[in-house]
């Protein structure tokens, strides 16, 4: 009696052991799908050729209440191209990066980019929107570049710490790589977040103000990034305010002023007569909305 | 002499079962308060912590005036204010980002006044007294019970998920670009909050709930800046404060709640002062 209930157990237990592994491994994978879409630890995922990537808006605006930071924009950044967007204060130029990145939803219009989707996108906001006094150290900062690879709760990958030191070296700061982000000056702070956007391998790149406040030689030793980036391939986009860098290192300009001004050519784009307008369609300032424009 | 020491230490605790019980619900509080404290801080959300801790009281109390002390009811209640608050107050911030603080304050007021109100409406002085400074003594096993799960369960969240938990708090933008769940992770963290919360709202009431969650960690904070031993540091804290708040209310019979936030604060003040000191010295000022 006994082994015959014990013939019989057997491949009911077999059954209960093979559907708790399904259900464990479709719990797994939806808890992937939600909290850790970005991890995706394949060699490369990147498109054919390259990796390029185009950017297309359509009639792009963004608002707030009823304030337009710009209005209807409608073009392309070329695969590996490297545009400086530019414009006076106001003139909506972080609205459309955050739009670009997702960060923000357009009001209206659409943007078609398909590196945002598969996590090759990234974005670098102004160093005031980031928390300096959070506890990481520079290496643990430039790691976090490498998520796709360890994503939200998978162990780090072997190789990851040469690639730190890598990277870190190739922004010159080795010597503080085990510093905590608190007791960096502004230039410092920004070459790690570009070892960090090192790592991360992005297709496209958007950089807001990446230059302010910095000194000279970091500007120039950050700038050859740039070039670089657009060398291997990637669409890179910076929001920037000196015409002088623009015309020597940007092939490309987007002069904004709410509205497109003028897209192409950086020495097409930077007439003194499309800056004259550009200057124009900002100024007088509407009254009472001093300091509300993003 | 050490005898008689030991004695006046240990002898509450080995004579009275409730000493016992309400020390160990306070030693399982302050393991999870200290994660979720130093986590808040990290995130500069003690301001959210602070109203969430008050949002718990209208939902405690319309559990009391129904069901009466029933601990399920009172959790619950909690609970379900706690989020439904949260929630509010994450629409609020999505629509008008500018008036933020603003907004939480007058949700903290709401909160507030609804429960003193509804209590009141029922109950006596003491009852008031009761949901707003919270009964330590009073705790039995079956809260105990209550108190030790929802600190397990935080910390093996805590544990499982710490790395997009402190990840999002310093760099939204990123986490969202490289495909971390940016909204997933708030609504995580704000669910332990407020569980934790309404965990220790018997103990230390919803006026005070928020002190053994902050206090420890800032008080941790000013002598380290990484995050585990902040942590460490910020659980024993809790756990000695908890001691002496409970030695404090057998000897001097005072409510003990009142008394362990002041005590909270001075250690926190100490600390200021203390490694503030240190840190110049170190920098060799």
């Amino acid at each position: 009696m006994v082994s015959v209930l014990r013939t019989a157990a057997a491949p009911l237990r077999r059954s209960l052991a093979v559907s708790l592994l399904a259900i464990g491994g479709r719990a797994q994978s939806a808890f992937s799908r939600h909290f850790d879409s970005g991890y995706d630890p394949s060699p490369s995922n990147r498109v054919a050729d390259g990796g390029k990537e185009r950017i297309v808006v359509r009639n792009l605006s963004v608002c707030y209440d009823k304030r337009c930071a710009f209005e209807n924009l409608t073009g392309e950044f070329a695969p590996a191209s490297l545009t400086a967007v530019i414009g006076p204060n106001g003139a909506g130029k972080s609205s459309l990066l955050k739009a670009l990145a997702g960060v923000i939803r357009p009001t209206s219009g659409e943007v078609v980019c398909s590196a945002l989707a598969r996590h090759r996108l990234a974005y670098l906001p102004q160093q005031d929107e980031l928390d300096r006094d959070f506890p990481i150290t520079v290496a643990e900062l430039v790691a976090l570049g490498d998520w796709r690879n360890f994503g939200s709760v998978r162990e780090v990958p072997p190789g990851l710490a040469t690639r730190v030191h890598e990277a870190v070296a190739a922004v010159g700061l080795l010597t503080i790589i085990d510093r905590p982000i608190a007791e960096l000056s502004v230039g410092q702070f920004q070459r790690a977040l570009f070892a960090r956007l090192l790592l991360q391998d992005a297709d496209v790149i958007l950089l807001d103000e990446p230059f302010a406040s910095l000194d000279e030689s970091t500007t120039e030793d950050l700038l050859h990034f740039l070039q670089r980036w657009q060398g291997e391939g990637r669409t890179v986009v910076a929001v920037l305010h000196d015409f002088d860098r623009v015309r020597q290192y940007f092939p490309s300009t987007l002069l904004l002023a709410r509205e497109p001004i003028a897209w192409g050519d950086t020495s097409l784009a930077l007439t003194p007569e499309n800056l004259t307008r550009a200057q124009k369609m900002l100024s007088p300032p509407e009254d009472g909305d001093i300091g509300r424009a993003a | 002499m050490i005898g008689q020491l030991i004695e006046l230490l240990i002898g509450p605790f080995e004579t009275f079962g409730f000493m016992r019980v309400a020390l160990v619900a306070c030693f399982a509080l302050a393991l999870a308060n200290g994660p979720i404290g130093t986590l808040l801080l990290m995130r500069r959300e003690s301001m959210d912590g602070n109203v969430l801790s008050h949002a718990v009281m209208p939902g405690a109390a319309l559990g009391f005036l129904y069901w009466g002390y029933s601990l399920a009811a009172l959790t619950l209640g909690g609970v379900f204010a706690g989020l439904a608050v949260a929630s509010l107050t994450a629409l609020m911030a999505r629509s008008r980002p500018q008036l933020q603080n603003t907004s939480l304050i007058a949700f903290y007021l709401v909160s507030l006044s609804l429960g003193v109100m509804i209590v009141a409406a029922r109950g006596s002085q003491a009852d008031l007294m009761h949901v707003l400074f919270g009964t330590l003594l009073a705790v039995d096993l079956k809260a105990l019970v209550l108190i030790a799960c929802i600190s397990s369960l935080t910390m093996l969240v805590v544990a499982a998920l710490y790395r997009p938990l402190a990840i999002e708090s310093f760099d939204p933008a990123f986490l969202r670009a490289v495909g971390g769940g940016g909204g997933a992770f708030r609504a995580i963290f704000v669910t332990l909050v407020v569980l934790n919360l309404a965990a220790s709202f018997q103990a230390f009431g919803t006026l005070l709930a928020i002190g053994p969650m902050l206090l420890p960690a800032a008080a941790a904070r000013c002598w380290t800046r990484k995050v585990w031993p902040t942590i460490a540091l910020a659980t024993f804290i809790g756990m000695a404060a908890a001691v002496a708040r409970l030695l404090m209310s057998y000897y001097a019979k005072r409510p003990s709640g009142p008394a362990f936030a002041t005590g909270a604060v001075v250690i926190y003040g100490v600390s200021l002062l203390a490694a503030g000191r240190t840190r110049l010295k170190l920098k060799g000022l």
